[in-house]
């Protein structure tokens, strides 16, 4: 290939390991008891239910549709019986539970009734809206909607866009699997990326270590009746992420701070692709990945596995071995560790990678610092970790923000090249938590205020036309009196002006005294009730005591 | 703990062991050149620093074996010993290095936390506290008539009865030295360079052990131990400002390439200006550090009062750091150029 490639700034090149899992071909997991499939599987709003408890569902049917702009449905990935609507253990970096719909398979694995899409007859942002509700979210790793990235925006094209077949992680081969097995359907989607992007250029960039799916993907597209350029680029850690992918290829940078859209570019992952066909072609849903088993088991290979399935049902599959120390959910540089192994497979699941104190020997204790600044030059946001490390570990979070900690991409090359083995990452994963936390309370303060302060206008404004309306009516009272006949007396007019005068004044005292009521106390919250009790309960005992003599005070005469 | 869950194999152990595999073409050709001497001065400062280092980490609540075996103590202790004159007496060893340990960089938080280089910091106490004892430089065997053997050299460190007629046949002045006296005397560059010390760039044997400093130094370059920007910068800095000064009254100002084949000037360079944690850490700031080191050296040659000012210039520079940093930050993937410093 004659195109001219660019060199990213710093990556690393961790030993690859990637051959383990090729030799064997894909195999499809088999249809588990039960399929624990979580809500909130892409970024964006998680999807709302739109099934009950002891429902029956079919394969493809939505059990959860997308809630918002950036949301995506979810669906049963096959056919059975609802038995839970509750909070599961998931793969996520919190180690949180989160909102699960449980089915008990029937093993009928009966599909619901699906057809293929005419996409060129449709308007696109109907298009969209269907592809929403196929639940299509990216599958490299962000698992971002695909439908929100399927919209060109207020300037109708996208002229480049990228097929990012990297797949840099080491352990990690799924993509490459895909890519040798299924590159027409790959190229399919393709083909619909480009009628809803209006793309014009169209290139595929794949690592140099993976000459099978180069080899494959390159004959896909010569069928083609479009062009797309399928590009061998240098194999180097993180060169699978979408910056850097964008780079190697285009030799543009996107800015910070913003997306690689405004530039021009959108980069979908090639298991997004493939299921975009799948979803147009087939009418399928997103219901199953292509998922790497990989690490310390007797069989590294791929699975073609239903979204929900518990991982230890591929662990056995692969063959369980002596020795585990754990279990990654992704690759070992950015991977996220599974807390226990009934957690489903999640759209975002492409490898779960064993571990053993073999493999993943741990880490040694950390030293401090000593500024030898080998991150910088690993670091592929251009970014210096060593300052970043220092500002978050003394706890300056503006400091660290001023350098940049939300352009960290977290990719992990500082840490692997640290010589002093800091966990560096874990510092900057801290900061931006800190940061995002203060910044939800800066903004809930902030709305405390803003109310506080309009309720004090508000109450003052009510004091002013108050006593207005008291001045004008005691005005038109006297100026009532003053016109009354002279025959009644001077006496009797004074003592109705006093009479006046005095109503007026108890009105007053009246409004003075509803004002000096306890302010704050309307529409508390139960948990603000409940602590103005306990304070009131700590008072009452504090003057109890109060009224009691001190021990000491009573031995004295 | 956190991804990521792999590591680069390397470590600051192996880092430190590197920087003072590094040292030794250049202690080899000091031995042989110069007589084996510096084998005591090396050995003497580095059980100090050892003892000293586990004293500190002990006081300090540290566990001592981690910490002793990152070496960083035992560099310290070699670029100190490097820096003394190779027939310094033994308190003026043990001097430097307990300071630059204990003072330097114990009391300034430990490995990572000092911001002056500790061996400088040593070296700088005991010029300005001691500045007879550190004239003991023995001279090139080339010059000498007297060669005195390892128990001799340390019979003359450990102050024991050596004839005052040996002690003055194997020590000498520097070419530093010599060429800052004569000009004080109001001789030319080229009258005092008659003297039998000079060399073809520095002095002899002088030349040749900066040589093999600059082979060790490349060879930290070539592991990516070290940056180019600081050595080549620092050298620039001396051989530009030297230049000019020579360029403008040679008769002055001694020439470049002497001023450049010093051994104190290949070590700092490689050696002590690249220490990570007192020097800048930015690409820019390198090029500034280094510049302004070689600078400044040049500076302290010329008009100040000491014949050498490569500790001195380091110093000063490290004192520059935070602002060098925080005004050569360099622009991120995707960020503008001009980045707005607040």
């Amino acid at each position: 290939m004659s195109r001219e490639l660019f060199k990213f700034k710093g990556g690393v090149h961790p030993p690859e390991h990637k051959a383990e899992s090729t030799s064997r071909p894909i195999h499809a997991a088999p249809l588990p008891k039960k399929l624990v499939i979580p809500l909130r599987q892409h970024i964006g709003n998680p999807a709302k239910p739109v099934v009950e408890v002891g429902e029956r569902v079919l394969k493809g049917q939505m059990i959860a549709a997308a809630d918002g702009y950036i949301s995506t449905a979810v669906h049963a990935s096959s056919s059975g019986t609802v038995v839970a609507i509750d909070l599961q253990a998931v793969p996520h970096i919190s180690g949180l539970p989160d909102l699960c719909i449980t089915i008990e398979t029937d093993g009928r694995d009966e599909w619901v009734a699906h057809a293929p899409l005419d996409y060129q007859a449709m308007e696109p942002s109907q298009l969209r809206m269907q592809l929403r509700d196929l639940g299509l979210a990216g599958l490299g790793g962000a698992v971002f909607p695909s439908a929100v990235k399927l919209d060109p925006g207020a300037s109708h094209v996208c002229s480049t866009l990228i097929i990012n077949g990297g797949e840099c992680e080491p352990w990690i081969t799924c993509d490459d699997m895909l890519m040798r097995h299924h590159a027409d359907e790959i190229l399919q989607g393709v083909a619909i990326m480009r009628h809803l992007l209006g793309s014009t250029d169209i290139l595929v960039g794949i690592e140099d270590n993976k000459p099978e799916a180069l080899d494959s993907m390159r004959s896909a597209a010569a069928k083609l009746d479009f062009a797309v350029e399928v590009v061998k680029v240098p194999a180097r850690y993180p060169g699978g992420g979408a910056k850097q992918m964008i780079e190697t290829l285009t030799g543009k940078q996107v800015p910070s701070g913003k997306l690689s859209t405004d530039i021009g570019i959108q980069v979908f992952n090639v298991g997004t692709s493939y299921a975009l066909a799948r979803a147009i072609h087939h009418g399928e849903p997103l219901i199953s990945r292509l998922v790497t088993v990989t690490g310390h088991v007797l069989r590294p290979q791929n699975f073609e596995v239903l979204i929900g399935t518990p991982m230890h049902t591929l662990i056995t599959l692969a063959g369980d071995r002596d020795g585990t120390t754990g279990v990654l959910m992704g690759g070992p540089m950015m991977g996220v560790p599974v807390p226990n192994l009934d957690v489903p497979v999640i759209k975002a699941t492409n490898c779960i990678l064993v571990k053993s104190k073999e493999l993943f020997p741990p880490l040694p204790k950390a030293l401090p610092c000593i500024r030898c600044t080998r991150c910088a030059d690993a670091c592929p946001a251009e970014l210096q970790p060593q300052e970043l490390f220092r500002f978050a570990k003394a706890g300056d979070f503006g400091r660290a923000q001023e350098y940049h900690l939300f352009d960290c991409i977290e990719c992990g090359c500082c840490s692997y090249v640290c010589p002093s083995h800091i966990p560096l990452v874990d510092f900057y994963r801290y900061a931006k938590g800190e940061i995002w936390a203060r910044e939800k309370d800066k903004r809930a303060a902030d709305l405390a205020r803003e109310r506080h302060e309009f309720r004090q206008f508000r109450q003052e404004r009510e004091k002013k036309e108050k006593a207005e309306k008291l001045a004008a009516k005691a005005q038109a009272k006297r100026a009532e009196l003053a016109a009354a006949p002279a025959a009644e007396g001077a006496a009797v007019s004074d003592a109705d002006a006093k009479k006046a005068l005095i109503a007026a004044a108890l009105a007053r005292a009246q409004a003075k005294k509803s004002d000096a009521a306890p302010k704050n106390v309307d529409q508390l919250t139960p948990e603000q009730l409940h602590q103005i009790e306990e304070i009131e309960a700590r008072r009452t005992k504090i003057r109890e005591l109060a009224r009691k003599p001190l021990e000491s005070e009573e031995k004295k005469p | 703990m956190a991804s990521p869950f792999i590591l680069d194999r390397t470590s600051v152990t192996q880092v430190m062991a590197w920087v003072l595999a590094a040292l030794l073409p250049g202690i080899a050709t000091y031995v042989w050149l110069f007589g084996p001497g510096i084998l005591v001065t090396l050995s003497l400062a580095t059980v100090t620093a050892l003892a000293a280092e586990a004293a500190m980490l002990k006081a300090r609540g540290y566990a001592v074996k981690p910490f002793l075996a990152d070496l960083s103590a035992i560099v310290t202790a070699w670029l100190l010993a490097l820096s003394l004159p190779s027939l310094a007496p033994w308190w003026l060893i043990v001097t430097g290095t307990l300071f630059a340990i204990v003072v330097a960089k114990h009391l300034y938080g430990g490995l990572g936390q000092n911001i002056f280089n500790p061996a400088m910091v040593g070296y700088a106490v005991l010029i300005v506290s001691f500045p007879v004892q550190m004239t003991h430089w023995a001279g090139p065997n080339e010059l000498t008539s007297v060669h005195l053997t390892l128990a001799q050299s340390a019979t003359v460190i450990f102050g024991g009865d050596v004839p005052r007629t040996t002690l003055d046949a194997v020590t000498m002045a520097t070419p530093l030295d010599a060429l800052r006296t004569g000009l004080l005397q109001q001789l030319t560059v080229d009258e005092v360079m008659t003297h039998p010390i000079f060399g073809h760039y520095g002095g002899v044997g002088f030349e040749w052990l900066a040589g093999a400093f600059l082979l060790g130094g490349l060879l930290l370059w070539a592991l990516r131990i070290i940056s180019w920007q600081v050595p080549l910068a620092f050298l620039a800095g001396i051989w530009l400002t030297a230049g000019f000064l020579n360029f403008f009254d040679a008769g002055r100002f001694g020439p470049p390439w002497f001023h450049l084949f010093a051994p104190s000037v290949m070590l700092g360079a490689f050696f002590i200006a690249t220490d990570p944690v007192s020097g800048a850490t930015t690409p820019r700031g390198k090029l500034v550090f280094g510049l302004g080191a070689g600078f400044l050296t040049m500076a302290i040659r010329t008009w100040g009062g000491f014949p050498d000012g490569v500790a001195f210039a380091i110093l000063l520079m490290n004192l520059c750091v935070p602002l060098i940093d925080q005004y050569t930050q360099p622009r991120i993937y995707g960020g503008t150029d001009k980045e707005p410093r607040t």
